[in-house]
């Protein structure tokens, strides 16, 4: 069995707007059990877990949480729900097919570490996700699992919806908070981290949605046991959206170990028409674009470490050989122009300068010094930017750089030979 | 303490210390761009990246704190291209036209461009053309020579609280602009010049009035005068090469005399009459129950601030002129008629370590007739060193010279006006002994002094303590300007200077001021008041003899005529 469906396995059988369905699928009774906990112990099981962040960076949740519960006073939880990513749809779907379990998730979390505001952070595309969430809220606080004394206890939380207006940087956490602040998504220099000084100041602890619902299931088995699940390299589920040329596009949980080569094949069927598979792009569009011939490592493979890539928030993108690399990567790095904030050098000018060396490629006008200066302009960019964004926003070239080094030597060629095939 | 290695030397340093400052203290220079001491690390710029080992990426030196056992290099391979890339990149959208830029050999990037060793192009050139704001007296803001280092939002922001300029869009279209990428003619700016003062580039600048004044000084139908504001004689050292905060009196005369002005002058004179106008206006708001407390009107960055953002505050300004424009009246009135002249031939000019001043020269209401300005024009600090570059004259060689008269005695107490904080002494030292009626044993007041935002005194006015306030940067003056609106304000005399250290720390001071160069400056101001003869106001010889032969006496009904104004309030200055 390729797939496990631990959090996603009440999509479909559940109506997720009728709380009486989720309950009745044991909905909130992790977090009754959790309550029989103390904060620490539940912060126990989770480091024991070795649970990593869903959104992209993969970092230990632990870390975090931790370093925020030591915090005192006033402080918030913050749900990362601007799932712009392209390629991405995993946090819509756990928004809109169980958006009771967001809650619990969260609700573990601010028990575990003390907080007592929480914020659902979510792209105004998704209106549909907007609603399912209102709708949860409204309900959960109307049956006691929100609000003052939740489940009769001393524990207090609730939560509001916030819209984004549709910024892909507003995904990245300082942006996210300037957003929920009120003022134009661009990123702050850390230290300090949101988990000391985030909104507004107060410490801030933000997850991603995938990140919040593996919460009750690390509560139902166990930190040990969760940590059994998984490869070496990490521990749990993971949700891959999986889309491009395949034949079953759609979601699916698998745990982490699992090749692509399954993903693709034995989930998604394979590329319709029997088109050989060109590239695949693994975590969005600032995640590694790999041959066929490396479809067989797992889903966090070390080697993709070479790229300081992961599997990002869990998108593979299937690309058959219908399609031209440089169109590929020239369309990511236009994404990523626009879609900077423009705060620090390298990401604001480093990007347009990208677009313009890619474009050398495409019309056949790049010598072996624009690849030079391609190469090295991607690494900078990929090492001295100020957040996320440019951070991994060159993953695409480099990894293309790497794997399809005869792409590049032949437009580089038909330059030098005067333009003769 | 923190053990760490830079480039393979043991550094020690306090926790909490950033590479940046750790490697400064072993001499280790790291080339930075939008850091600048005394303002927020935004770490925008990434010239300043270090290597670590185990670190991912390259880390700012500016913002990241070392940690215990920090293996850094600031000179890998890896380090410095990047450093060499990201400049190339800046340069790749800047309109690169050095020599026809006022920074040329004094900018920053410039000079990071030259260190870096960078003397090919990689990149295509994408600058895309934006129009130069140049509609206010003051300030030019071209945003093809922007880095967006964001120096100046900061200054803008959270120095003086006033949010004028803002980054503005995002990816490549991002700005650094007022609202709307309006000019700052229709914003609430003050013209303080702040934002000029860091830029380290030539995007922000002061309006250029050197040519006026060439223009003038070549014309032999022209009388032209100038007067020098007292804070600029204590920066104008480090403008022509010299340290900071060294006084250079009777060889700025002599250098001026060169510069082809018939008269010299020192704006102290004019400050010594504020102090005897704005003195005796306070005497007059105690005794008569007039609106208190008393907020001096010497600035025109704070003046504007109030005559846009708080009308409710305009009762409390003096009524008195600045010492400039009380300047420029005199030298048309007064001087005309002692000398002769018809006004028309007489051309003020203005040396300011200030940006706004070009502004108030230019209103209205600060005109003897209506179409005479008081005073004509106005340059900076550092315009008048662009000047002395421009005559090749070396200063420091200069004999000295003595300032001219009539208005050529002047006092410690008008060198005060300089400093923030200044004016309150000058004031007090007067309104002390005319409603004491007898002498003031102390007369430096500590308390105002120095480079705290807030400071107050107290000072014993006929049996009754009164409470003095004092604010430099206009975010510590909202918090006054709030108390008073509020009727909470226990003070009955407050002094109000836009730039932070007061006149000192001017947007037209010379580039690279920051609260060191401020605390020099500072110091000097208070040797000049110490040296001088005269330390007091009303004891100016060269005052009483004004009063005597012209004004009769403060406040009489020509001086309030041509010494005094009002204010109005003004959503925009358009």
């Amino acid at each position: 069995m390729v797939e496990r469906r631990e959090l996603t396995k009440r999509f479909d059988q559940i109506n997720p707007e009728q709380i009486q369905d989720f309950l009745a699928l044991d909905g909130f009774s992790m977090l009754e059990k959790a309550l029989k906990m103390t904060p620490s112990e539940v912060r126990d099981e989770i480091r024991a877990s070795r649970l990593t962040g869903r959104g992209g960076a993969g970092f230990l949740t632990s870390i975090k949480m931790d370093s925020f519960a030591a915090e005192t006073g006033k402080k918030y939880i913050v749900c990362n729900a601007d799932e712009g990513e392209p390629g991405n749809f995993k946090d819509r779907y756990l928004m809109e097919k169980d958006p009771f379990q967001v809650i619990e998730g969260m609700c573990i979390s601010a028990y575990a570490t003390g907080a007592q505001e929480g914020f659902i952070y979510i792209r105004g595309e998704y209106q549909t996700s907007i609603k399912r969430i209102q709708n949860a809220i409204d309900e959960s606080r109307k049956h006691h699992y929100l609000g003052t004394h939740i489940l009769q206890s001393a524990f207090s939380f609730d939560i509001t919806i916030r819209q984004g207006a549709g910024a892909y940087v507003c995904g990245e956490e300082f942006a996210l908070i300037e957003s929920l602040e009120g003022k134009p998504g661009r990123t702050r220099v850390k230290p300090p981290y949101p988990a000391q000084e985030g909104y507004f100041s107060y410490p801030t602890l933000i997850n991603n949605v995938e990140t919040f619902c593996n919460l009750p299931f690390i509560v139902r088995i166990g930190g040990d046991a969760y940590r059994q699940i998984g490869s070496d390299f990490a521990s749990g589920t993971k949700l891959i959206s999986l889309s491009g040329n395949v034949k079953h596009k759609g979601l699916y949980e698998v745990p982490y170990g699992t090749t692509i080569r399954d993903v693709i094949f034995k989930l998604g069927g394979g590329t319709p028409n029997h088109r050989a598979i060109k590239m695949v792009q693994l975590g969005g569009a600032c995640g590694a674009i790999i041959p066929d011939e490396l479809l067989d490592m797992d889903i966090d493979n070390e080697r993709f470490q070479i790229f300081d890539s992961k599997m990002g928030a869990g998108a593979i993108i299937v690309m058959d050989d219908s399609h031209d690399l440089f169109d590929i990567i020239h369309r990511n790095m236009e994404f990523f122009a626009h879609e900077s904030c423009g705060k620090c050098t390298p990401c604001r000018e480093g990007h347009i300068q990208l677009v313009k060396l890619i474009e050398k490629f495409i019309i056949n006008e790049a010598s072996q010094k624009d690849y030079d200066t391609l190469r090295s302009l991607a690494q900078v960019i990929h090492d001295t930017t100020l957040c996320g964004l440019g951070q991994t926003s060159p993953t695409c070239i480099l990894s293309t750089m790497e794997f399809f080094p005869e792409e590049y030597n032949r437009r580089i060629a038909y330059r030098k030979r005067g333009g003769q095939a | 303490m923190i053990h760490a290695k830079i480039n393979h030397i043991d550094v020690v340093v306090e926790e909490g210390t950033t590479i940046l400052e750790a490697a400064k203290k072993y001499n280790i220079n790291i080339p930075t761009l939008c850091h600048y001491p005394d303002l927020h690390i935004n770490s925008d710029c990434r010239i300043c990246v270090v290597e670590i080992d185990g670190y991912r990426g390259l880390k700012t030196s500016c913002s990241t704190p070392i940690r215990d056992g920090m293996m850094i290099k600031t000179n890998s391979p890896r380090v410095l291209n990047s450093r060499k890339t990201v400049t190339e990149l800046i340069l790749a959208n800047h309109d690169v036209n050095c020599t026809s830029c006022t920074r040329n050999m004094n900018c920053e990037l410039q000079q990071l461009s030259k260190n870096l060793g960078i003397d090919t192009s990689r990149f295509d050139n994408v600058l895309e053309y934006k129009d130069i704001d140049d509609q206010n007296p003051s300030i030019v803001r071209n945003p093809n020579r922007c880095i967006k280092c964001g120096r100046c939002v900061d200054v803008c922001q959270h120095v003086q609280g006033m949010h004028v300029l803002e980054r503005m869009g995002r990816g490549h279209d991002m700005d650094i602009s007022p609202a709307f990428g309006l000019p700052l003619n229709d914003q609430s700016c003050s013209f303080c010049g702040q934002c000029a003062n860091v830029c380290p580039v030539g995007a922000i600048i002061e309006k250029d009035n050197t040519n006026l004044v060439w223009e003038k000084l070549h014309d032999p139908t022209k009388h032209v005068m100038v007067q020098i504001a007292p804070a600029v004689r204590v920066s104008i050292g480090e403008e022509i090469g010299l340290e900071s905060g060294l006084i250079s009196n009777g060889k700025l005369v002599a250098a001026m005399k060169h510069l082809g002005f018939n008269h010299v002058y020192d704006t102290n004179f004019t400050a010594d009459l504020t102090i005897m106008e704005e003195g005796t206006e306070l005497i007059s708001r105690i005794n008569n129950g007039g609106t208190l407390p008393l907020m001096t009107s010497c600035c025109p960055g704070w003046i504007n601030m109030a005559e846009q953002e708080f009308p409710e505050i305009l009762p409390h300004i003096s009524s008195c002129k600045s010492p400039q424009q009380m300047f420029g009246t005199l030298a048309k009135s007064y001087y005309a008629t002692k000398t002769n002249m018809d006004p028309e031939d007489i051309y003020v000019v203005s040396v300011m370590p200030c940006t706004a001043k070009k502004y108030e020269a230019t209103r209205e209401e600060f005109s003897v007739d209506g179409k005479h300005p008081d005073v004509d024009v106005v340059i900076t600090t550092r315009e008048l060193g662009k000047m002395f570059r421009q005559m090749g004259i070396d200063v420091n060689r200069l004999p000295e010279v003595e300032f001219d008269s009539p208005f050529g005695i002047t006092t410690g107490a008008a060198a005060l006006f300089g400093a923030s904080g200044g004016v309150t002494e000058a004031a007090l030292r007067t309104v002390y002994e005319i409603v004491n009626e007898r002498p003031l044993e102390d007369i430096v007041f500590n308390s105002v002094r120095g480079m705290d935002g807030l400071k107050e005194a107290e000072v014993n006015l006929a049996g009754t303590t009164v409470k003095v306030a004092v604010s430099h940067s206009l975010s510590n003056a909202r918090k006054l300007i709030e108390e008073v609106i509020a009727g909470k304000s226990p003070y009955t005399f407050i002094e109000i200077m836009a730039c932070p250290g007061g006149c000192i720390g001017g947007g037209g001071q010379p580039y690279g001021t920051t609260n060191e160069v401020r605390e020099h400056r500072l110091a000097s101001t208070y040797i000049v008041d110490g040296n001088m003869i005269y330390r007091k106001s009303h004891q100016n010889p060269d005052i009483h003899k004004l009063y005597e032969e012209y004004l009769q006496q403060p406040n009489s009904h020509i001086a309030h005529k041509l010494l005094h104004t009002d204010y109005q309030y003004r959503k925009k200055r358009t």
